[in-house]
């Protein structure tokens, strides 16, 4: 039992596969969706997804350099969010309840 | 115990991405992604990333994830939609089709290349009883040394974006007074 239980600590290639299923569902999130502020928060988990699988190639390589990234992308997000979502109040505020169809033509 | 931590922290990231897709409600989409951000979270400090764990339970889940629940307030799209119609009808069994495929692909990747990288760097350090601060100071001298042009960068970026959300989201009163 305690072999089995050995054999069974989590490697980097859990993580990694764990972050895939992430990313996948963040996927169909955005395909399927047509609220924009919720394919927006799909956006967040497959960046959140890409995340994990940078901090646990760090682990993996020894390499901090995985690690500063996911800093910067995290930072990066930040911004996108405050963007993307001041575009959604403008549009909202313009035309309430508009979902992602009545809007693909990208003009007023 | 490690794998005890990483499968309830694998739970929560499951079921709350699940959560995200799944649940009608904006809001309720929203506290779905805040247990997903708490479960990767958990997952950095399984990893040795302890700095960006912390970064992402306060940049994350407080501040994008209540952005997030103030621009539902103020849209006032607070209600439940209907996701059980479709406009499109293949449009959804493509969507599964196509998650299905990223995550079949990218497994088969990770699965496939799993013995083939060592190790490249000088290694992450390992906080200790002795050294709790280890991580921090290796982050640090990484993002102040080898890349701290794209850090300056990251302050331009930032600067961009405020004043774009400012144009973007500025009532158009007095130009609407000039042009009448």
């Amino acid at each position: 039992m305690s072999a089995l239980v050995a054999a069974a600590t989590p490697t980097a290639t859990w993580y990694l596969v764990l972050a895939a299923v992430l990313f996948g569902i963040g996927t169909v999130g955005v395909l399927v969706r047509r609220n924009p502020l919720v394919m927006f928060m799909c956006i967040e988990l497959m960046l959140n997804a890409v995340n994990l699988s940078f901090v646990a190639l760090a682990k993996r390589l020894g390499d901090i350099g995985g690690q500063t990234t996911v800093f910067f992308v995290m930072v990066v997000a930040a911004a996108e969010v405050v963007v993307g979502l001041g575009i959604i109040v403008s549009i909202m505020r313009k035309r309430p309840g508009a979902n992602v169809d009545d809007i693909s033509a990208l003009k007023g | 115990m490690e794998l005890v931590v990483f499968v309830l922290a694998a739970a929560m990231i499951l079921v709350g991405g699940l959560g995200v897709v799944l649940r009608s409600h904006p809001v309720h989409a929203a506290l779905s992604l805040i247990l997903t951000l708490f479960g990767v979270a958990v997952m950095f400090v399984a990893q040795e990333a302890h700095f960006l764990a912390a970064v992402q339970v306060i940049v994350y889940a407080g501040a994008i994830v209540v952005l997030f629940l103030f621009v539902i307030m103020l849209l006032g799209v607070d209600r439940t939609e209907d996701i059980k119609t479709e406009p499109f009808k293949v449009q959804r069994p493509l969507a599964i089709i196509v998650g299905l495929g990223v995550i079949g692909l990218v497994t088969a990747a990770v699965v496939a290349s799993r013995d083939v990288v060592a190790t490249r760097g000088s290694g992450i350090a390992e906080p200790a009883m002795t050294d709790p601060d280890s991580n921090i100071r290796q982050l640090s001298r990484s993002v102040f040394g080898d890349y701290v042009v794209a850090f300056e960068v990251t302050s331009v970026l930032l600067v961009v974006a405020v004043v774009g959300t400012v144009l973007l989201t500025r009532k158009v009163k007095s130009t609407s007074k000039e042009s009448q």
